[in-house]
């Protein structure tokens, strides 16, 4: 009786798992050491679609961008539409990254200095799209 | 029929070999040693891209960094 009664729950529970491991990978955020050192203004976007040290950066902070870097070098490759470089997918989704900076976060400008993000328009490349 | 060897012959002999196992173990011991680089990725911005381009794939990209959250 028991047994009968559990059954149908287990199996509820393991489509419910199912589902948040379809549905994790999408909706994944940040890690909160990321997060972190973004608020705090140690890294910051820059033009070419990656991470850069905005201070010298610990060991941990190091790794952390290597990592981020290294996945974000992997999606442009795996992305890049037909008729696009590697190299130019990375910078329209620079272009977009460093708009969507958060106020207090720090960008890298087009000539290589660090800004920090304020409620006006991001310092980009001239060739970035509008919005 | 084994010659004994004596004396001079004797001892070339053994050197020979020493020297052998010496070159052997040198070989064993001189790995080579991979790093990764230290450098991070250096930021190039003399590319080239036509305004078609970006214009073209501005979606695509907005697409990647909706479905990768967790990286940018």
């Amino acid at each position: 009786m028991m047994k009968q009664m559990f059954k149908p729950a287990i199996a509820a529970l393991a489509a419910a798992g199912a589902v948040a491991a379809l549905v994790t990978p999408a909706l994944a955020q940040r890690d909160p050491a990321y997060e972190n050192a973004r608020a705090a203004g140690l890294i910051g976007e820059q033009p070419d679609g990656y991470l850069g040290f905005v201070t010298t950066p610990t060991d941990a902070v190091r790794k952390l961008v290597s990592d981020l870097n290294i996945k974000r070098k992997d999606a442009y490759t795996r992305n890049a539409p037909a008729g696009s470089t590697i190299e130019q997918f990375a910078f329209v989704t620079g272009c977009n990254l460093i708009l969507k900076t958060a106020p207090g976060e720090k960008y890298r400008t087009p000539d290589g200095k660090w800004l920090t993000r304020d409620s006006s328009p991001p310092v980009r490349d001239p060739r970035c799209a509008a919005n | 029929m084994t010659v004994r060897k004596t004396g001079k012959m004797r001892r070339a002999a053994i050197g020979g070999r020493c020297l052998l196992l010496t070159i052997g173990t040198m070989g064993l011991g001189g790995c080579v040693q991979v790093s990764a680089p230290d450098k991070p990725i250096e930021i190039n911005l003399n590319i080239r891209i036509q305004q078609e381009v970006v214009y073209r794939i501005d979606g695509d990209a907005k697409k990647l960094i909706e479905q990768n959250g967790s990286i940018f």
